[in-house]
């Protein structure tokens, strides 16, 4: 069945001397795992993944990757599957086929062990054996499936709950914090947001039909621990408008605990607006107006301060990696939407509606969201989405005079029309 | 029973699954309701709730491509240690979540005894976020799961103790489109040679008007070559980026000897303290040097050493050189500054120093 040049000879398994370095040392090893699947007696995949070994060896040789990729979906979908055909398929026939289905994780990564076993005996029975939690955007990998049982295994998964995740042109897989779940700076709901989004556009998801990429992303707060700005097309990121909350005894016993120096080196002058200021009897005084909720005096006295409570989120735009145009951070378009009401949420819904239609209507082949406002300006972008302009969405105005302002005057009213409505629901609130 | 196989299942559109009923109970019970959290130890947190409860956190690394039977070891130690709930954080490490703190430090041994180091949370390195490289990328210049674990054995000790100024999260990346992200510190392909063409197969794979747009320098124009429709690269404009060969794979972009590694610094996702970053060259060329890539993970320990020993406690990588500048980072990791450090691309110019701030 193997090539005899190419084995150990006892186990008619292909020989990876290079591979074999990468088992030493205290870091758990993928390879070990790759010889476990190739090892296990009467397996069906085992065959496929010696295989597999085989080519990764020679890959390590040449340094060079031997995959194609083609053109493979399941019934009804037409992306979520990353087709892989070997270019060496001759020397390893048995992995000449390795697809990977991308099944969309729970919002949060939670699962329980029983779930995670059936996805064993799915992949065991079907696929490699190889699982990846997760990849880059989020999404659980089945790595290594032919493409006869491709279909097959997402009937499975499918019948257990998953569903194939974004590929190509699409809406892609979306991900978000553990947040609410164990998070006391989660400032909305991630998980409900993350489904309500995906799930209501999910057919710009399985069926491909946009320029290029949508991603979303959902973090709880400022330290946002998914990378939402500058991995996702529309991050959501969790900010609140009161403020701070401070308890001042937890200031003090903190203090006491770490001193007064240290305090002051790590809390105080870190602020980057400035905002903190340590009194004499150990207190804390917050400029609430100048703090940006840029988290850190929260991450480091964790008993002491949280957000406020008028919590909601903001929404960046246009964060993407380095195809074509180079490294974007999303801009800040949505300084703060409330998420309380099931109509709040709906208002978040219909934004990323008119987000997604606008990439759709404007963006050229291959363009992501970002590459488009670049290529029309941020002011073209917010009036074709219904967003006013707010200097929140900018570092600084304009330093360039060569601009045509002929219209300032109406625009200038718009701003203050804007402002006195907003106190006018100010004062109606009160 | 042919009939019904003939015509394939209609999928369940079911879309992103309703966590909550994965989730622990505790976690369930509390949901939006925590108050504040501590590290008792570094790989464990604890949270406690406004209603009083509390819950550990016990927090492993794992290879992220798991076979099987790795799998079902988290899943044995979950069961028995763990109320059969876990979770994975953005880093592929796995969590485990206990309401009894008499759990825990049995639940530490059971994963330490199986292989699986405790560690990844505050001021420690954490797992490298990181791509599919030769195992199952259709691009790729490198490795992604060796390089990784090449790297984690290295950076062991810093990830099961909290001992950095602050976090520190690496990267890696398999080619310049860099699927890894921004890091602290990462990790990537940077090619060194334009394109080789295969002319014989370029008329029958690539769609040529559409690899002439895919150009960030406009340097690929069609041309007939020997007779036949192929394409032409500009190699005094090429830019060696690779992005031709994703949807053109007759031009082939990776081999031996174009295939370096570039490691770069300073970029953080976080608006904690200062706003985020992307990261910045620091060393290109090292050799792609498979299995275990040493010249690669020499230059991360020098820049890990100088970071530990020199940075403010909470300042990140990128935040501790802005303070002392460039010109010290490069003298005290004893790496290079070249002329290729210099931005030239679109608003290279804000990149510049134009002020008289200079760093002695």
């Amino acid at each position: 069945m193997v090539d005899g040049n190419k084995t150990n000879g006892d186990a008619g398994s292909h020989a990876t001397p290079h591979l074999d370095e990468l088992e030493s040392g205290p870091w758990p090893s993928f390879v070990t795992g790759l010889k476990k699947l190739r090892d296990a007696e009467g397996e069906q995949y085992a065959p496929m993944v010696n295989d597999l070994l085989g080519q990764l060896e020679r890959s390590y040789d040449e340094r060079k990757g031997f995959w194609k990729g083609g053109t493979l979906s399941v019934f009804g979908y037409g992306g979520g599957v990353i087709p892989r055909f070997s270019e060496v398929a001759e020397e390893f026939p048995q992995s000449k086929e390795f697809h990977t289905l991308r099944i969309m994780p729970p919002p949060g990564f939670h699962y329980t062990t029983d779930i995670l076993r059936k996805f064993c005996d799915i992949w065991e029975e079907h696929g490699s054996g190889l699982i990846a939690f997760h990849g880059q955007s989020g999404d659980i990998m089945f790595q290594g499936c032919t493409t006869e049982n491709t279909q097959i295994a997402f009937d499975e998964l499918n019948k257990l709950g998953f569903d194939l995740g974004g590929a190509g042109p699409a809406l892609r897989t979306a991900m978000s914090c553990v947040g609410k779940a164990r998070c006391e700076q989660s400032c909305y709901d991630e998980g409900r947001v993350h489904r309500g989004i995906i799930n209501k556009f999910i057919d710009e998801m399985h069926r491909p039909a946009l320029p290029y990429k949508f991603k979303f992303k959902f973090s709880g707060c400022g330290n946002d621990c998914v990378n939402s700005i500058q991995r996702a097309d529309f991050a959501v990121i969790g900010t609140w408008r009161d403020d701070m909350k401070v308890n001042q005894e937890e200031v003090k016993a903190h203090i006491a605990k770490k001193g007064r120096k240290y305090t002051i080196d790590t809390v105080i002058s870190m602020c980057p607006t400035r905002a903190l200021s340590l009194n004499d009897d150990d207190t804390l005084d917050v400029d609430n107006k100048s703090c940006v909720r840029c988290m850190h005096c929260i991450n480091v006295m964790t008993k002491a301060l949280s957000p406020g409570d008028d919590r909601g989120a903001s929404v960046m735009i246009g964060g993407k990696r380095s195809l074509k145009v180079g490294d974007m951070m999303g801009i800040m378009v949505l300084p703060f939407i409330k998420l309380d009401t099931d109509e709040d949420y709906e208002k978040l819904e219909e934004f990323a509606e008119t987000c997604i239609e606008f990439f759709a209507d404007n963006a050229l082949e291959h363009e992501r969201i970002g590459e488009t406002i670049d290529r029309i300006g941020l002011p073209a972008f917010l009036d074709a989405v219904g967003v006013l302009a707010d200097p929140n969405m900018v570092n600084h105005p304009r330093t360039s005079s060569y601009v045509r302002t002929d219209d300032f005057d109406e625009e200038a009213a718009k701003w203050f029309e804007r402002k006195a409505q907003k106190e006018g629901l100010t004062l109606n609130t009160e | 029973m042919n009939e019904v196989q003939e015509k394939p299942r209609t999928a369940d559109e079911v879309g992103v699954p309703d966590h909550m009923q994965y989730m622990h109970p505790v976690m369930r019970k509390n949901h939006g309701q925590w108050d504040w959290h501590e590290r008792p130890r570094a790989g464990v947190l604890r949270h406690v709730s406004k209603t009083g409860d509390e819950i550990f956190t016990v927090r492993a690394g794992t290879q992220r491509q798991m076979d099987v039977f790795t799998i079902r070891t988290l899943c044995d130690i979950g069961d028995e240690y763990a109320d059969g709930h876990v979770r994975f954080t953005t880093r592929s490490n796995i969590e485990y979540m206990v309401a009894d703190k008499a759990k825990v430090d049995p639940l530490i041994e059971a994963l330490g005894n199986a292989g699986f180091p405790v560690g990844g949370t505050g001021a420690s390195v954490s797992m490298i976020s990181h791509t599919q490289g030769w195992l199952h990328c259709d691009i790729p210049g490198t490795d992604a799961s060796g390089v990784v674990k090449s790297l984690m054995d290295y950076l062991h000790k810093e990830f099961i103790q909290e001992r950095m100024p602050n976090r520190v999260r690496i990267t890696t990346s398999c080619c310049q489109i860099n699927c890894g992200g921004q890091g602290d510190i990462a990790i990537n392909v940077q090619y060194t040679k334009p394109p080789k063409i295969n002319h014989d197969q370029v008329a029958n794979v690539c769609e040529r008007p559409a690899v002439v747009a895919r150009c960030p320098v406009a340097a690929i124009r069609p041309a007939m070559v020997n007779g036949k429709a192929s394409l032409e690269i500009d190699e005094k404009k090429c830019i060696c980026c690779g992005a031709c060969y994703p949807p053109c794979p007759p031009m082939q972009i990776n081999s031996q000897e174009s295939t370096k590694i570039a490691i770069w610094v300073g970029g953080k996702h976080s608006n904690a303290r200062s706003k985020p970053t992307f990261h910045k060259l620091a060393i290109a060329n090292l050799p792609n040097n498979a299995p275990r890539w040493p010249e690669v993970a020499d230059v991360v320990r020098k820049i890990i050493e100088a970071y530990k020993a020199d940075a403010k406690d909470w300042e990140r990588m990128g935040e501790w050189i802005e303070r002392i500048g460039w010109s010290r980072f490069f003298d005290m990791t004893g790496l290079a500054f070249t002329k290729h450090h210099i931005d030239t691309w679109t608003g290279a110019r804000k990149n510049m120093n134009s002020s008289s701030h200079i760093h002695f």
